[in-house]
């Protein structure tokens, strides 16, 4: 899949406590979390963002507390995609069990700028920045497969499907 | 091929041989327990009834603990824990543990006797990794990762490299375990174990008890780490023997099993460490902190909730009082250690130095409930985070460190080395 959009830049280690407040993790609706986003460290931040919007931060993003609120709460903001230097492992597996497409490539975290145009293919990983061309660090292939699925509910949903095949394989 | 602690579990839980169980390979695997807290399970159930939902494929794993917003601070949080009973009840979960029947979730898997050496376990928590103590592989994972599980009886593990701690030496007075992970977040930083399984042994090992593993490997996930495990000792199969409910059998490392990287640990050398706001990297020696008054000192949460923390914080309170300017907070971790601390006459001597005693819950740590920190406010705490808005408003800073040291703190009104009380 292509997402088009703008980038919205962020530096290293960016954790899940200031994404989104222990307080507010009985709100479990996407669009209530999205509101509170970087509330205190950056109040300007939900404003900034357009639907479309990809994030590009720098090592270990999403370090800390394994909240769901926080990968979800960004795509319900808007964030089509996240490019990072490094994802802390937690984030890295809830965005892509959420089908919120991850991209890690040192070269985009480095060179992209706020604001700058940037366009994302999660399928081969080809990232262009201003017009320039970088390769993503290829996913091993099962975790590439659930991304392009759109997240491990599809993945589930399917397994449950060959399983039942299987099973009435088996009673004929 | 030799391997390490890390390899060897996930390869005795894969459900097949497609892959070798080699570092950046992604295996396919069985777990044995599945461990989901009030804050994770209402957003897995919902997960859990999109994917098809229906029966829980294998509820005998299954545990779920009420500690997040218990006992509830609102309305909102009073749903997340009808959100818990419901989905007890109507999927049959024997192992439910509601307000006042158990306590915080890492702390209680082991006093129940539901973790076993070698086995694999997944939580919706980060702090899951706290098992890693008992040699076994524990780590959290996505909520929709859990509800997948509870779907199909299995999972996927992209295999971690391993690095090697090797413990040496006699501890230091009022050092513990919580300053051996302090002293490696200070040496390699919140992503100096990413993705990595972080493997403990040597010789220093019987100077930790499993309470001080579990300190360990409660916060090895600060440094990035996907699991840490200790290596399986006589107290290791000690304790196994008296608390395990079912099979199990240690892992052991080869000794041609290949390392990221290898680190030697001298518990000798070492001294009471504290992290300073804003992150838990942010490591110095206790002596080093000079006239940071706090507002509050907070003892307890998933890390160091343990009788030998209650032990060691008593052993400073005792005859002692706290600070005038200063608010203490001591949160047992379980209703069990609760009692055990009553049967010891440890929480009177905290409530006699001026300290609130509270229910076991999560709620400060995450800024929840029941002692969060408004704009401005300094506060010492045994908690496991420090970054903005952790504990409360973003205003407020976050000192980490043991229990010797916060209890030192709580008498002293200011970050003070026990040693110098």
């Amino acid at each position: 899949m292509i997402f088009q959009g703008n980038v919205q830049k962020l530096g290293d280690s960016v954790d899940t406590d200031t994404m989104v407040a222990g307080r507010y993790l009985s709100l479990i609706n996407p669009a209530d979390i999205a509101k509170h986003i970087f509330e205190e460290v950056d109040p300007g931040f939900v404003e900034r963002v357009k639907p479309g919007d990809i994030i590009v931060a720098g090592r270990n993003f999403g370090c800390g507390s394994g909240r769901e609120q926080a990968p979800f709460g960004l795509k319900a903001l808007g964030i089509a995609c996240i490019v990072a230097e490094s994802f802390s492992r937690t984030f890295y597996r809830m965005a892509i069990d959420l089908g919120l497409p991850i991209i890690i490539s040192r070269e985009v975290a480095q060179a992209a700028q706020q604001g700058q145009s940037i366009q994302v293919d999660s399928v081969t990983g080809q990232v262009l920045v201003d017009g320039r061309a970088y390769q993503a660090e290829p996913l091993p292939t099962f975790i590439q497969e659930i991304i392009d699925m759109g997240g491990v509910t599809p993945w589930v949903k399917q397994e449950l499907d060959r399983r039942r095949t299987t099973a009435a394989e088996h009673r004929v | 091929m030799a391997k390490t602690m890390a390899e060897k579990i996930l390869e005795s839980h894969r459900i097949d041989d497609s892959e070798p169980v080699e570092p950046g390979r992604v295996v396919r695997s069985r777990v044995d327990r599945v461990l989901i807290n009030d804050a994770n399970g209402p957003v897995a159930f919902r997960h859990f009834a999109n994917m098809g939902g229906g029966k829980v494929i294998n509820p005998d794993k299954v545990v779920l603990v009420c500690d997040h917003f218990a006992p509830a601070p609102s309305a909102a949080g009073a749903r997340m824990l009808g959100d818990m009973r419901r989905f007890a009840r109507d999927k049959g979960i024997g192992h439910f543990y509601d307000v006042g029947k158990g306590g915080i979730e890492h702390s209680l898997l082991p006093e129940l006797g539901l973790v076993g050496p070698g086995d694999l376990i997944i939580g919706g928590d980060s702090h899951t990794g706290t098992a890693g103590a008992f040699n076994t592989f524990a780590t959290g994972m996505s909520w929709s990762g859990i509800a997948a599980i509870m779907m199909l009886d299995e999972t996927w593990f992209r295999v971690p490299e391993s690095m090697r701690f090797t413990l040496k030496g006699k501890k230091a007075p009022h050092v513990t375990g919580k300053d051996v992970i302090l002293q490696i977040l200070h040496d390699m930083g919140v992503d100096g174990a990413l993705y990595r399984s972080m493997e403990f042994g040597g010789p220093g090992l019987a100077e930790l008890n499993m309470d001080e593993r579990m300190a360990v490997c409660n916060m090895v996930v600060e440094a990035g780490a996907k699991v840490g495990i200790f290596d399986a000792d006589e107290q290791t199969h000690a304790w196994a023997e008296a608390h395990t409910r079912h099979p199990w059998k240690a892992v052991e490392a080869d000794a041609g099993a290949q390392y990221f990287s290898r680190h030697d640990i001298d518990l000798g050398h070492m001294k009471p460490m504290v992290a300073k706001p804003y992150s838990p990297e942010n490591v110095v020696r206790v002596d080093e902190i000079r006239h940071v008054r706090v507002d509050q000192v907070y003892m307890g949460n998933c890390a160091n909730g343990t009788m030998t923390d209650l032990r060691q914080i008593a052993s400073i309170l005792k005859g002692r009082k706290i600070a005038p300017h200063t608010r203490a907070m001591i949160v047992p971790a379980t209703q069990l250690i609760y009692r055990e601390a009553m049967a010891e006459g440890l929480i009177d001597i905290f409530v006699e130095a001026g300290a609130a005693v509270s229910t076991p819950t999560c709620g400060a740590c995450f800024g929840g409930h029941n002692g969060a920190l408004d704009d401005g406010e300094v506060a010492f705490a045994t908690i496991n985070r420090n970054f903005k808005g952790r504990a409360g408003h973003a205003g407020a800073q976050v000192y980490l460190g043991n229990s010797y040291v916060a209890a030192a703190t709580a008498v002293a009104g200011e970050i003070i080395d026990p040693a110098n009380l």
